[in-house]
C-alpha cells in the first residue's frame, strides 16, 4: 500500500507532539510535509521566558532539531506561510508558491497575540510576546536600557516583565483587573504575588486601563484613562491570545472563536483536523500545554485508525515560570454557594494556600510560596478523592497525612503510581518508575527521552529527579558530567584531558585505560575518539577508517538512495574552462544524474554509484582537481568575492587571500565542519559574517570575524580582531582554528564552542597573547604537514580498494547446480 | 564462479572482510552485507535498514551491532533487530566459515525475494 500524504500547517509544540506519537505507534504510515511560517524548527514556547531572562539559550529549547525531521522523512518548509487550502483539489499552497497535495490535513496555526485597539498600537517599539522573534526584539530593545511598560498582568506579562527587569530595564506592569493573574489566582494570592513582583523592583499598577500609546514614529509613553502618562521606550502587550482561524474560515470550515472540532478533533471536513490553540473543542479554546498535548494524542490516534480516541478537556494546573516566585494553581477556585474553602495564610513568610472543596472533594487549589505539594493537590482534584478522613490536616499537604515527616523523598515515595508528575506531558509516577526499570535508565536525560517527563517546561524536574532517586537509590548522581555516550561515564572534556595526560595514542589503548564499558565503543564515541587522537597526536596516530562515518571513510557524501555525491575543491570559488570541461566529461562518462552549484561556491555531482567513485576521482585528478572535503568534519570552503581584481568597491585582494587561506588550511580535521569566507569590502558579498570564520577587508587591513552560523541556528559573527597584513590574518586564523581543534567537543560547531568557553578567553589566546598565538599557529602548521594528502588520489592508487568493490556477485541460486 | 557445497554458497575469504567493517555481496535478490565484528565473528544481513532502507554495510560496526549511516538506527548483527527505542527487523542470512571461506545459506538468500 502506498503511503498516504499528511500535510501539517504549523510547526508548534502540539503538531510536533502529534507527529512524535504517530511515528512511535505507526511508523511509515504517512508521508509528512510541514509548513512553518516561522523560519525554524520546533522549539519549546513555554521556555521563552528563561530565554528572555538569559537563563537559557535558543539551542536549549529546541524540541526537534533538523535531524529529527530527516530521520522521519519529514519535509519541512521553513518560513512558508500557507495562504490557501483548496479542499476540492485537496492541496495547500504557501505564500512562497509551494503547493502540496494531502490525503489528511492538520491545521495547527496556533494563535496570535491580542493587540489592544488603542491609538499608537502600531508604533515602533510596541511588541507582543509570542515567539522567538519577539524575544529577540525585546532583548535588542533591552540592550539600550530605558523604560518598559508591560500591558497585562497574566502569566505571560509577568514573565516578560521579570525577563526585561533581568535585562536591566526599568519595568512597569499595567493590569486592567483589580489583582494580578485573576484567571489563576484569588485576590489574596494575587496580592502576595504583587508584593513579590514589586520587591524585585517592578512597578505594578492594577485597574489601569490603557487609553493610548504616545509617540511620533516610536513609542515614547503610555497614557492611561485617568490621564496619567508613563514614559516608555518599549511597550509589550501581553493581554491574551486569539486563535488563528482565518485560513480555515476562508476554506469554508466551521469556525467560531476557534476552528470548531468534534471530540475526534476533526473539523467540519472529515479529512481535516484542527489542533492546538487554533482549535475550539466543547466551546472552549485552550492555551496551556497539557490539554494541547492531549489533543495531539487524539489526532495521532485518529490518524493511525483508532477512531474511538476522543478529546475531553480536564482540569489543568499552572505554574509561574519566574525564578524565585513560586506559584501554583489548579482546577476551579471561583467562590460559589455550594463550595467550601480551607485557607492557610502566613503573610510574613509569604505563604498562602487555598483549597476549594465541593462534596468533600478538592476541586481547586491555589498555592503561593512553598509549592511542593501542588502536584499532590492536583492529583486529589483529578482523582476526585474523598478527603473527609484527612480534612483537618489536608491544607498542610501530603507530608502531614499519616504523620510521616516532611521529607521530599518520603513525599514522592508516598505518591500512588497514578499520581501525575509532569503536567505538561501527562506523565504519572508509575510510567516513570516502570520505564526506568524496563529500559535500565540512569540519567535524567534518558528519562526525559523515553517518557517526556520534565521535557517541556521543566518545572517538575526536581520531582522527576526524586522519582529517579527513589528507583535507583544512591547510585543516581544528578550533578555528574554528561557522559560522551553509554560506553563511558566520562565527558568529552575529561577524555580529551586524559588522552594528553596519559599519552593515549590508540582507540584500544584509550578504551582499556579509561575503562570503556563496551568491547569496542559505539557509533557515537568512536568517531569522536578518532578525531581527538588525530588532533592530539599528529603524525603518530594512525587514522582508524572503521571509526569514521561512511562519508569520511569513502570521501564522498552518501545520499538517501545509497549513491554518493562528489564535490571537487575550487580554490576560493575560482574555476577554469579546463576544470569545467573535465567535470562535464565526467558527468557524461558516468551518467551522473544531477549537477548542482553548492552554497560554498563549487559544483556538486550527485547520484554517483559507489563502485564508480575511484574512476570519477581519477578523471578529476587528471584535470588537477582534488577532494573538496564536502563530507568532512574539517575545512570545507573559503568563499570569496572578486575584490580589487574586478570590483570598483574592493579594498583588498579578497579572492587572492581566500585562495591562500584555502591552500593553507585544506585537509585539516576539526571538531565539526569549518566554513570560511573573505569579503573584499564591508558590503560583504561573500557573506563572511555568518561563517565559522570570516574576513572583511577594509582600507586599513583585515577585520577577522568568528562564531557565525547560518544553518540550524542563525548567528552573526563576532569580531575577533584586526590584522594589518595578509600574513597576520592567516596566522590569527590558524591559531583560532588550532584552539578550536584542541578545545572543541566532537560535532560542536565553532559558535557553540565559543559560547561554552567564552569569547574573551579565545581573544586572549589568539589576539592578545602573541606567544600563545604563535605556538598555536605552529602546532597547526605541524599538523598540516601530515594532513595535506589528497584522499582521492590515494584511493585512485588502490588504498581501501575493498571499500569500492563487492566481495562477490551471486547468480540465481537455482542456476548454481 | 560461486562454489556451492550443499545448500551453502561460497562468497569469499573471511580475511577479505575488514575487522569492525563490512563487505557487500551482490545477488539477484538484492545486496547482502557481510560484517566482521571486533572479535572476528562474521554475520550476514540483508543490506537494508528496516527504517528507510539505508545500506547497513556502510555503517559503523560496534560490538555485535551496526549503526545505519542514514539515520543512526542501531541494528543487531545477531538477529537483525533494531535496538533501543526503534522497532524493525532486517532478515538475517545464516553464515558459516569453513577452511577460511565464508558460506551463506542459499535457501535464506532465495527467501529474500519474497
Amino acid at each position: 500500500m502506498s503511503q498516504q500524504k499528511l500535510v501539517v500547517i504549523g510547526n508548534g509544540m502540539a503538531p510536533g507532539r502529534a507527529l512524535e506519537k504517530l511515528f512511535e505507534t505507526s511508523p511509515g504510515l504517512y508521508d509528512v510535509t510541514i509548513f512553518n511560517a516561522e523560519p525554524r524548527v520546533n522549539y519549546d514556547r513555554i521556555l521563552l521566558s528563561p530565554v528572555l531572562s538569559g537563563e537559557k539559550a535558543y539551542e536549549d529549547i529546541i524540541i526537534h532539531g533538523d535531524d529529527w525531521y530527516s530521520a522521519h522523512g519529514v519535509t519541512l518548509h521553513k518560513g512558508a506561510k500557507v495562504t490557501t487550502i483548496d479542499r476540492a483539489a485537496k492541496t495547500v499552497t504557501s505564500e512562497t508558491g509551494i503547493t502540496a497535495p494531502y490525503d489528511k490535513l492538520i491545521i495547527a496555526t496556533g494563535s496570535q497575540p491580542f493587540i489592544i485597539p488603542v491609538p499608537g498600537a502600531n508604533l515602533a517599539g510596541v511588541l507582543t510576546y509570542r515567539d522567538l522573534d519577539d524575544v529577540h526584539a525585546m532583548l535588542l530593545a533591552a540592550k539600550s536600557g530605558g523604560r518598559a511598560v508591560v500591558i497585562g498582568g497574566g502569566l505571560l506579562g509577568l514573565e516578560a516583565a521579570a525577563g526585561l527587569k533581568e535585562q536591566g530595564m526599568d519595568v512597569t506592569v499595567l493590569h486592567l483587573m483589580p489583582h494580578l493573574m485573576e484567571r489563576q489566582l484569588d485576590s489574596a494570592a494575587g496580592y502576595l504575588l504583587q508584593r513579590a513582583v514589586e520587591q524585585r523592583g517592578i512597578q505594578v499598577m492594577c485597574k489601569a486601563n490603557t487609553h493610548a500609546i504616545e509617540g511620533e514614529t516610536r513609542v515614547t509613553g503610555v497614557r492611561l484613562d485617568d490621564g496619567t502618562v508613563l514614559p516608555a521606550d518599549l511597550v509589550v502587550m501581553a493581554v491574551g491570545i486569539r486563535p488563528n482561524a482565518g485560513l480555515a474560515k476562508e476554506a469554508g470550515l466551521g469556525v467560531n472563536r476557534g476552528i470548531v472540532v468534534t471530540p475526534d478533533m476533526r473539523t467540519s471536513d472529515p479529512d481535516i483536523f484542527a489542533l492546538g490553540e487554533c482549535a475550539e473543542a466543547s466551546g472552549q479554546v485552550f492555551g496551556l500545554v497539557a490539554p494541547l498535548y492531549e489533543m495531539a494524542h487524539v489526532v495521532a490516534s485518529q490518524l493511525a485508525g483508532k477512531t474511538d480516541a476522543a478529546f475531553s478537556p480536564s482540569a489543568t494546573a499552572t505554574k509561574l515560570k519566574v525564578t524565585g516566585m513560586d506559584l501554583y494553581s489548579a482546577g476551579d477556585f471561583a467562590d460559589g454557594p455550594d463550595r467550601e474553602e480551607i485557607v492557610l495564610r502566613d503573610p510574613v513568610r509569604g505563604q498562602y494556600r487555598r483549597l476549594v472543596l465541593k462534596d468533600n472533594r478538592v476541586i481547586g487549589a491555589v498555592i503561593y510560596g512553598d509549592t511542593a505539594d501542588g502536584p499532590w493537590f492536583f492529583d486529589l482534584i483529578k482523582r476526585g478523592t474523598d478527603i473527609s478522613g484527612m480534612r483537618s490536616t489536608l491544607i498542610f499537604g501530603q507530608g502531614y497525612q499519616g504523620g510521616s515527616a516532611l521529607d521530599p523523598m518520603a513525599a514522592v515515595a508516598a505518591l500512588p503510581d497514578e499520581a501525575e508528575i509532569c503536567g505538561c506531558n501527562g506523565v504519572c509516577k508509575g510510567k516513570i518508575t516502570a520505564t526506568i526499570a524496563e529500559k535500565g535508565l540512569t540519567t535524567l536525560d534518558a528519562v526525559r527521552a523515553h517518557t517526556k517527563a520534565s521535557a517541556s517546561c521543566g518545572s517538575c524536574t526536581g520531582l522527576v529527579e526524586n522519582v529517579i532517586k527513589l528507583s535507583l537509590g544512591e547510585s543516581y548522581n544528578p550533578a555528574a558530567v554528561t557522559p560522551m555516550c553509554g560506553c563511558t561515564d566520562l565527558g568529552h572534556d575529561d577524555v580529551r584531558r586524559l588522552i594528553v595526560a596519559k599519552k593515549l595514542k590508540s582507540i584500544p589503548a584509550l578504551m582499556q585505560e579509561l575503562g570503556w564499558k563496551t568491547s569496542c565503543g559505539c557509533a557515537k564515541c568512536r568517531p569522536a575518539l578518532n578525531y581527538y587522537l588525530i588532533c592530539d597526536w599528529p603524525g603518530e596516530y594512525e587514522d582508524d577508517s572503521q571509526s569514521r562515518f561512511i562519508n569520511e571513510r569513502v570521501h564522498a557524501n552518501i545520499q538517501k538512495n545509497g549513491t554518493y555525491s562528489v564535490v571537487p575543491r575550487m580554490w576560493g570559488g575560482i574555476t577554469s574552462a579546463r576544470e569545467l570541461r573535465a567535470i562535464a566529461d565526467v558527468v557524461d562518462k558516468f551518467n551522473i544524474p544531477t549537477v548542482k552549484v553548492t552554497g560554498g561556491q563549487r559544483i556538486d555531482m550527485l547520484g554517483v554509484k559507489k563502485e564508480d567513485l575511484p574512476a570519477v576521482w581519477a578523471d578529476l585528478n587528471k584535470a588537477g582537481m582534488i577532494s573538496g572535503a564536502a563530507y568532512a568534519k574539517g575545512l570545507r570552503t573559503v568563499k570569496t568575492c572578486v575584490g580589487t581584481d574586478w570590483c570598483r568597491f574592493g579594498t583588498q585582494d579578497s579572492t587572492g587571500l581566500g585562495v591562500k587561506i584555502e591552500k593553507f588550511m585544506w585537509g585539516s580535521w576539526t571538531p565539526a565542519k569549518l566554513k570560511l569566507a573573505v569579503s573584499g569590502c564591508p558590503r560583504n558579498c561573500a557573506e563572511a559574517t555568518c561563517k565559522d570564520i570570516g574576513v572583511i577587508c577594509v582600507d586599513s587591513g583585515y577585520e577577522i570575524h568568528f562564531a557565525g552560523a547560518a544553518g540550524l541556528d542563525i548567528h552573526g559573527t563576532q569580531v575577533l580582531g584586526h590584522a594589518k597584513t595578509e600574513e597576520e590574518t592567516i596566522e590569527i586564523i590558524a591559531a583560532l582554528t588550532q584552539l578550536y581543534r584542541e578545545q572543541g567537543r566532537y560535532l560542536e560547531r565553532i559558535y557553540k564552542w565559543a559560547k561554552r568557553v567564552g569569547a574573551p578567553s579565545i581573544k586572549a589566546a589568539v589576539i592578545d597573547d602573541l606567544a600563545r598565538r604563535r605556538a598555536l599557529h605552529d602546532r597547526f602548521v605541524e599538523s598540516q604537514t601530515y594532513a595535506q594528502v589528497d584522499p582521492w588520489e590515494e584511493r585512485v592508487n588502490g588504498k581501501d580498494a575493498h571499500e569500492f568493490a563487492a566481495m562477490a556477485e551471486l547468480r540465481l541460486p537455482q542456476a548454481a547446480e | 564462479m560461486n562454489m556451492v557445497s550443499g545448500n551453502w554458497l561460497d562468497v569469499g575469504a573471511a580475511a577479505d572482510v575488514p575487522v569492525r567493517g563490512a563487505r557487500v555481496v551482490k545477488s539477484p535478490m538484492g545486496d547482502i552485507a557481510v560484517f566482521k565484528a571486533a572479535d572476528g565473528s562474521l554475520f550476514a544481513l540483508r543490506d537494508q535498514c528496516p527504517h528507510k532502507g539505508g545500506p547497513l554495510s556502510q555503517g559503523i560496526v560496534h560490538g555485535h551491532a551496526v549503526t545505519c549511516p542514514l539515520h543512526n538506527w542501531v541494528i543487531s548483527l545477531i538477529d537483525g533487530e533494531a535496538q533501543g527505542a526503534d522497532k524493525g527487523c532486517t532478515p538475517k542470512i545464516p553464515l558459516k566459515v569453513e577452511a577460511g571461506r565464508i558460506l551463506l545459506s542459499a535457501e535464506a538468500i532465495a527467501r529474500l525475494a519474497a
